[in-house]
């Protein structure tokens, strides 16, 4: 159980942590100045969530890896994120349609983690909830604000679902890790994550004016490490000062 | 063996490094403080999951317990239940108000989507006549308003629940 719960919380830990860092490329390159601040609060947010899952992560390993060790001193197949989050930033339409697409799955998700039978998870599930519900109200009612307002901005934010809608099976994956946790009442069943999910991808879109592709392509592979060109380049940026300086503090 | 609440007094001039005006008493951040033969230990608890200024305060507290004579210190970051702005005590509402910083409206809007914005009142010139500008400010725990009045800009502490 114990490697099943590790595998699991690197899931989680490594969607807040690359998001995290994605959306914190913004840092002074927002398209408002309210923007860069809202952009940069939810990245401390992801950042901070990732501590928490990441820790308890090394404690339920085992070997001493502390939060920061997993972090940085991972190999790029080891980290298990969903696709989506690693994706390029793009132009604004596209960070925030990603932020949206994750965001309507992790508020679901948060809400059921709560009364998971493992109460460190509990315990950091209804902690990173409170913040999940902000980052879901900016993210949704900004891709309504681009999907319903001019031509231009319909046409990119439509163009970033289109770009962005075949990572959506990945955030749903799940394998005998799943399986088992959800026996003993660890993880919830994850199909009702996907039709919350559906729900309100078809709401806000529905108010948007936006539509889902009618090609239905999937990519999924992250949560067994198998990831797209850009996390290693993202990873190359993130692990600099730890490769180079190892065990620098600052 | 040093009495808790006077624990508790020493721990009310450890101040919050983003907001000086709070202490860490005032926020809500210090959950508890047990006194044993063996020690003391103190369970704290985060604002916001990425508040860089959890460190600091944990150094604080522990600089401060030190300086005041205690050895054997524990201090534990405790994450459920999770902080509220129901813990901030009615001082450090008032010190926040004094400070320019509106406190948080008991109240949270459950609509998910295009709440209207809470009315909060201008902590420079009470006037009702505000509006959100951004519901994230310059930290996790502040959104930020402007007055319509007096036209100053100023930090809502956003209510979390």
């Amino acid at each position: 159980m114990k490697e099943h719960l590790f595998e699991y919380l690197l899931r989680l830990g490594d969607d807040s942590l690359i998001l995290g860092h994605r959306v914190s490329e913004w840092c002074g390159h927002g398209p408002i100045l309210e923007e860069d601040i809202a952009l940069t609060n939810i990245s401390l947010d992801l950042i901070g969530q990732a501590t928490s899952l990441l820790k308890y992560a090394g404690e339920v390993e085992g070997k001493g890896r502390d939060e920061d060790q997993l972090a940085f001193l991972r190999l790029e197949h080891d980290y298990k994120n969903c696709l989506l989050v690693e994706q390029l930033n793009g132009d604004f339409g596209m960070t925030i349609m990603r932020q949206f697409l994750f965001d309507a799955y992790r508020l679901p998700l948060f809400e059921a983690l709560i009364h998971s039978s493992d109460s460190q998870l509990a315990a950091i599930a209804e902690k990173s909830l409170k913040e999940t519900k902000y980052h879901y109200r900016h993210s949704a009612e900004w891709v309504i604000r681009l999907g319903d307002g001019t031509e231009e901005s319909h046409e990119r934010i439509q163009k970033a679902v289109n770009s962005l809608f075949k990572y959506h099976v990945d955030l749903f994956f799940t394998n005998h890790v799943d399986d088992a946790l959800l026996k003993e009442g660890i993880v919830p069943e994850m199909k009702a994550i996907h039709n919350k999910w559906m729900e309100s991808v078809k709401n806000v879109f529905s108010e948007a004016t936006l539509e889902i592709p009618s090609n239905n392509w999937e990519q999924s592979g992250g949560r067994l490490g198998r990831h797209s060109e850009h996390l290693g380049l993202l990873l190359a940026e993130m692990q600099y000062m730890q490769r180079a300086y190892p065990n620098m503090e600052w | 063996m040093v009495k808790e609440s006077q624990i508790w007094n020493w721990l009310e001039s450890v101040s919050d490094p983003e907001v000086p005006v709070l202490s860490v008493v005032d926020l809500g951040v210090v959950r508890k403080v047990e006194v044993s033969e063996s020690g003391t230990k103190i369970t704290i608890t985060p604002t916001y999951s990425g508040c860089p200024a959890m460190q600091v305060i944990e150094e604080d507290i522990r600089r401060k317990l030190l300086q005041e004579g205690l050895s054997n210190l524990e201090v534990v970051t405790a994450l459920s239940p999770a902080w509220t702005t129901d813990w901030l005590s009615e001082n450090g509402r008032r010190k926040l108000k004094e400070y320019g910083i509106a406190p948080p409206e008991n109240e949270v809007d459950k609509s998910l989507l295009f709440s209207k914005p809470i009315v909060v009142p201008c902590p420079n010139c009470n006037s009702k006549e505000t509006k959100m500008v951004s519901e994230f400010g310059s930290t996790a725990c502040k959104a930020h308003y402007q007055c319509l009045s007096c036209k100053e800009p100023f930090d809502y502490f956003k209510c979390l629940r």
